[in-house]
């Protein structure tokens, strides 16, 4: 195991001392939850609250997005594992300032389970919980509502938050994260598994110079398992998914996101995103923003995914609305 | 069989004891098809609940199964959280205040347990969950009159033929079915984990008549 830890069974709650401590200028750990990482400046007067969360070994994936007009909270669970529902539930008492909040979390059973009963514990209370679960990941099913959510979950976050930051509505805010959603799609490529911190082994199998087109985030299998490719070959294979899909056609605009899995250099990334514009360049598509590098991991997994989101001018504005959180700044 | 709170909780240790010592084993099934961690965060859980319901033996039996069943929400995560955790807090609600329980009462907490699981999972018999443990159980004590320890050991084996089941199925719940066919020829792990309850819950009932 290549890894830098102590205590397996304390790996969560170290990151979080240092995440906490070294991002003390945006965000804190709620008082009553050491689960619960919480924007300095919540609960905001008059917004809705915008809490996003799922299972550990993503970083920056939830914590990192948490800060002004981002996410109000993040609620973090053991690795690859859904919070608990009495964190989702601490979370909404942390950031609700009266105008309900929303949970925003990648489309996975335990994760719907556990935030599920914490918007039944907050309805006790009398505060609203709407919940947009995100499904960008094209191979994960046929079925739209049955997919899983992998980095998608950026753009979502990013245009929910800005859309609850400009005042709007909780039922506002779900239109935009549900649109967001429906325009939000993406598939990724592993060349290895991560290493699980408490195991010290594999969390699955993948032999050296092989790869597993459309594998999930936590090793979920994927299209086809073959030789490593070149990274042309690769985009070509994983763009002739996500491009049809939606589609994506001629004259769309769309912000494109090339991420690390986590142990990708971003030479290798550029290298990616450069046959990625070629190709939408080719289809007519315009690239309207682009962002390249590691912002929905698993930990030490060397892999890559493509995310792409169709652009309309209000999807532009949530993407282009200012934001300063630890692991996002838009200005 | 009369089981008071303290042999409740002697029980519920025990099931701890049995869900450590195939903590790996679960782990094991679990990388094949899941995400690898329903063994390290099942043993987690029944860690904290054996701490939690240590000094209980003065309560009734209904709240010692829902003190069980809010820890392990609390600390076991994932969907198996939820899940083992409504079931116990089901059968914490229909046992109530009561300090004796027999082994009709284990039907009626089964029951629970298994309206609890399907409810909250929204899973049938065939899916490759708990579900296909459970439900045989259940089934097996519904069709005497009277439980007593033959027919709880019968319901324990068909929860053991259940898990065999699982193998033959295409995962329909949760991660592993994103493997589709791909599921076929592994056993499910938290089919595997009820039956090391069950089996623990027979076991420990045994030692008491013994």
């Amino acid at each position: 195991m290549r890894r830098l830890l102590n205590d397996p069974y304390d790996v969560v709650e170290e990151m979080l001392e240092g995440f906490c401590r070294a991002h003390s200028e945006h965000v804190h750990l709620y008082e009553d939850d050491g689960r619960v990482v919480v924007s300095n400046l919540a609960p905001v007067k008059n917004k809705v609250g915008v809490i996003i969360g799922g299972g550990s070994g993503h970083e920056p994936l939830f914590l990192g997005y948490v800060g002004e007009n981002f996410a109000d909270a993040a609620v973090i669970g053991n690795i690859n594992t859904s919070p608990s529902p009495e964190s989702c539930y601490n979370a909404v008492k942390a950031v609700d300032a009266g105008r309900g909040c929303i949970y925003l979390y990648g489309n996975y059973a335990g994760d719907v389970m556990n935030f599920d009963m914490g918007a039944e514990m907050a309805a006790e209370d009398g505060i609203r919980v709407e919940t947009v679960t995100i499904t960008d990941d094209v191979y994960s099913s046929e079925n739209i509502a049955d997919r899983r959510g992998v980095a998608g979950d950026f753009f979502v976050f990013k245009a929910a938050a800005a859309k609850a930051a400009m005042g709007a509505d909780l039922d506002e805010v779900v239109a935009a994260a549900k649109k967001a959603n429906d325009n939000t799609r993406s598939m990724g490529v592993a060349l290895s598994s991560a290493t699980h911190p408490a195991t010290g082994r594999a969390m699955f199998e993948l032999a050296e110079g092989d790869m597993e087109i459309g594998m999930g985030i936590h090793g979920e299998p994927g299209v086809r398992r073959g030789k490593l490719q070149n990274a042309d070959k690769v985009v070509d294979e994983i763009m002739s998914y996500i491009l049809p899909d939606l589609p994506f056609e001629a004259g769309d605009e769309v912000a494109v996101l090339v991420n690390s899995l986590g142990a990708t250099p971003l030479m290798d990334l550029h290298i990616c995103y450069r046959r990625v514009a070629q190709i939408l360049d080719e289809k007519k598509i315009k690239i309207y923003s682009s962002l390249v590098g590691p912002y929905a991991t698993t930990m030490d997994m060397f892999g890559m995914s493509i995310t792409l989101m169709k652009l309309d001018s209000e999807l532009k504005e949530l993407l282009d609305y200012p934001c300063n959180a630890p692991y996002y700044v838009k200005k | 069989m009369a089981v008071n709170s303290a042999k409740l909780i002697e029980i519920i240790n025990l099931i701890a004891d049995d869900i450590n010592a195939n903590k790996e084993f679960l782990t094991e099934l679990d990388s094949a098809i899941g995400d690898a961690d329903h063994g390290i965060n099942m043993s987690k859980g029944f860690k904290a609940v054996t701490e939690k319901i240590s000094a209980m033996a003065d309560k009734d039996c209904g709240s010692i199964l829902k003190t069980t069943g809010m820890t392990l929400v609390s600390t076991v995560g994932g969907a198996s959280g939820p899940l083992y955790g409504t079931a116990f807090m089901r059968a914490g609600q229909v046992v109530g205040n009561k300090t004796e329980l027999n082994y009709d009462d284990l039907l009626v907490i089964l029951e629970a347990a298994l309206a609890g699981i399907k409810m909250r999972g929204k899973a049938e018999k065939g899916e490759k969950t708990i579900v296909d443990a459970l439900e045989p159980a259940v089934e097996v004590l519904r069709s005497s009159s009277s439980v007593d320890a033959k027919l709880f050991e019968k319901a324990v084996e068909a929860a053991k033929d259940g898990v065999e089941y699982t193998k033959g199925i295409i995962a329909k719940k949760g991660r592993a079915s994103y493997l589709g066919e791909r599921s076929i020829g592994h056993q499910d792990p938290g089919a595997t984990s009820t039956y090391i309850i069950l089996a623990a819950i027979h076991k420990a009932l045994n030692e008491k008549s013994s």
